[in-house]
């Protein structure tokens, strides 16, 4: 902290050393990519695993299915995606939320009306 | 490698100073986000699609009799695997090292072309079984969703390699630099939705 030249400069010029593409230096690391990977291969053997070889038979395999998922799509996102440590964390997690939500409504929507419109087809 | 960390620790230590300059390049990010978003909401629809037809195989085959499980689960491993690559790009490119970001990127385009292919040899086979996308509509649904996905990987190739040749031609500046971390992001986007096609159009059907 004592000496650091290049915010000095940059803070007049443009060109410099380019500091301020650097801001997204300090997301991920070698470890928080090994973790994610390794989990990410854990979530992956578990429902093969499980399914593949009936340990887990009915709603029971569709709980083990959707939360590995789940939670690989969560690890896939912080892990890999950096989403938490964003410079402006809150719009990517809003712009996420907002698409997420549209898409339950499609995927579920759909489900439920065609589910219970079984007359017409 | 002395020099190497004093440059991260200063960069880190210029983050906090003068957030003006990354307001263009995190709203930049920020649109690409938007675009995933849209991309979900395309891929949310084909997903509704297949379930709702998942029981439309007008009598003719079902997925459960004509999927191969372990060409489906090399190609899952594969695509993981190439999103942690391309991760590892991604470190590279943080501490300023041109070979290990292109290396790295070769690496994750050639697994990327190997799920491809995989993909590819998966149709074929199906195709070769009689089962095209007019057998059905559960069919039509499954070819759909899978290929737009497929197609998806198969532009995120292309995309990469222009990458790895201006990363060549002009170095890490700031502008490839916004590039990697852009195509950094499509690339475990893309692992996420294969995620969601192996369990709902694979798994579900073969339980």
């Amino acid at each position: 902290m004592a000496q650091h030249p290049h915010s000095t400069q940059s803070n007049g010029s443009h060109g410099g050393h380019g500091s301020h593409g650097e801001s997204h230096e300090a997301h991920g690391s070698l470890k928080s990519y090994v973790i994610g990977f390794v989990l990410s291969i854990i979530l992956t053997i578990i429902p093969i695993v499980l399914v593949l070889n009936d340990i887990v038979e009915g709603t029971a395999a569709y709980v083990v299915l959707f939360a590995t998922a789940i939670l690989q799509f969560v690890v896939q996102l912080f892990f890999f995606m950096h989403l938490k440590e964003e410079a402006s964390p809150r719009w990517n997690l809003m712009t996420l939320l907002l698409g997420l939500m549209i898409v339950l409504i499609i995927i579920v929507g759909s489900i439920w009306i065609m589910l219970n419109n079984q007359v017409t087809y | 490698m002395a020099s190497n960390k004093n440059h991260a620790a200063q960069a880190r230590a210029g983050n906090h100073g003068h957030d003006g300059h990354h307001d263009l390049e995190s709203l930049r990010l920020m649109g690409f986000w938007i675009f995933l978003i849209t991309d979900c909401i395309l891929f949310g629809t084909l997903f509704a699609t297949y379930a709702v037809l998942s029981n439309s195989t007008a009598g003719g085959p079902t997925g459960a009799e004509m999927f191969e499980m372990p060409g489906i689960i090399a190609e899952t491993f594969i695509l993981l695997t190439s999103s942690f690559t391309s991760g590892l790009a991604l470190l590279c490119m943080n501490r300023g090292d041109r070979k290990g970001l292109i290396g790295w990127l070769a690496v994750t385009a050639a697994l990327g072309a190997c799920f491809i292919g995989l993909e590819l040899n998966e149709f074929v086979h199906l195709v070769h079984e009689g089962v095209t996308i007019g057998t059905s509509a559960y069919w039509s649904a499954f070819y759909t969703l899978v290929s737009t996905h497929g197609i998806h990987v198969t532009i995120g190739l292309f995309w990469m390699i222009a990458i790895m040749i201006q990363l060549g031609k002009h170095g890490i500046t700031p502008v490839t630099r916004r590039k990697v971390n852009v195509i950094g992001l499509y690339w475990h986007f893309l692992d996420v939705v294969w995620i969601f096609v192996f369990t709902v159009v694979y798994m579900m059907e073969v339980m």
